[in-house]
């Protein structure tokens, strides 16, 4: 990060997140106006950001709730889009240092932003991992909160085309990811399954049906 | 306690301890690389699930609407490199536009 040798700092980190900061907040607003409309109270909204500080999960749960599925759905699509975090922490675990309390709340940091970051120069530095993830940490609750309150006094926001922006959000989401032949191939059966499931079970069902497409990642 | 809170202190649970997998639970030990490469799917996969249920999904029904040509046009911006929140933009505009013309 810094080339002429001085330590990284936390402040580093900062600053390496700042041309990032409009996503967050961005996102954090929509997140809050869709967990409004799925009928998630503001201070539901703002736990969930502060806890989960996981985008795409938290769109995935409450566009689930939006469209009536079960609880159970809701969980299970949002666990399994944070399933990386398992891989991205393994990853990452060698920088944190310190109790076993203070190794644990540093690692909520982790996001995919500063965890990229973080990891960029070919090994994985704790302060940019730490300044990047509090910076994003703060833009993404506050802005959560921001959107909620706001999300109320805009009407239906289906009159505004907010499902499809959503649909919009999830297909560049998925983008990077269909670079690589797998991940195509897993990614079609996923969206077949899917169309075939939706007369056919509750909301949200379809979704934790299509998840056995990652099985495909067995074949060698 | 109501279904939302439900969600948010399940998957808020969850996906802490994923956090601190490495930090504190596993050291830096690896996946298994099968294990992995099912993991690697799961973005893909769900995002993609994610895209149908919300284009085309219904009252336990297969509906066709406004969302679909704001979609469409939000796909054409991502292909040609928009950014994100852009992307958004453009399909919540169209779908609007159609909603009210229709």
């Amino acid at each position: 990060m810094v080339a002429d040798g001085t330590p990284t700092r936390v402040r580093d980190g900062v600053r390496a997140a700042l041309p990032l900061v409009l996503g967050p907040v961005l996102f954090g607003l929509s997140f809050g106006v869709l967990a409004d409309a799925a009928g998630m109270s503001a201070a539901a909204a703002v736990v969930m950001s502060a806890t989960t500080f996981a985008g795409s999960a938290q769109f995935a749960a409450a566009s689930v709730l939006a469209d009536g599925g079960t609880v159970l759905a809701a969980v299970v699509s949002a666990v399994l889009l944070n399933l990386r975090y398992v891989g991205q922490s393994i990853a990452a675990a060698s920088v944190f240092s310190g109790s076993r309390a203070r190794r644990f709340f540093e690692s909520q940091l982790i996001v995919d932003e500063s965890w990229a970051l973080s990891g960029r120069s070919g090994r994985f530095e704790w302060p940019i991992l730490v300044g990047a993830g509090l910076l994003l940490y703060v833009l993404w609750v506050s802005s959560t909160a921001v959107g909620s309150f706001v999300g109320g006094a805009l009407g239906d926001p289906n009159d505004l085309g907010l499902d499809a922006a959503f649909a919009a959000l999830f297909l560049a989401l998925a983008m990077p990811y269909l670079r690589e032949r797998k991940a195509v191939e897993a990614a079609v059966v996923a969206g077949a399954i899917t169309l075939v499931l939706i007369p056919v079970v509750p909301a949200g069902v379809p979704l934790v049906a299509a998840s056995a497409a990652c099985l495909l990642g067995l074949r060698r | 306690m109501s279904d939302a809170w439900i969600v948010v202190i399940a998957v808020g649970a969850l996906t802490m301890v994923f956090k601190a997998a490495g930090p504190v639970f596993l050291g830096d030990r690896q996946l298994p690389a099968r294990a992995q490469s099912v993991v690697d799917l799961v973005a893909p996969v769900m995002l993609t699930a994610l895209v149908v249920t919300q284009t085309l999904g219904g009252d336990e029904k297969i509906v066709v609407d406004a969302r679909i040509p704001g979609v469409a046009a939000a796909a054409v911006a991502i292909w040609r490199g928009a950014p994100i929140f852009v992307a958004m933009l453009i399909a919540a505009l169209v779908t609007a536009l159609v909603r009210v013309v229709l």
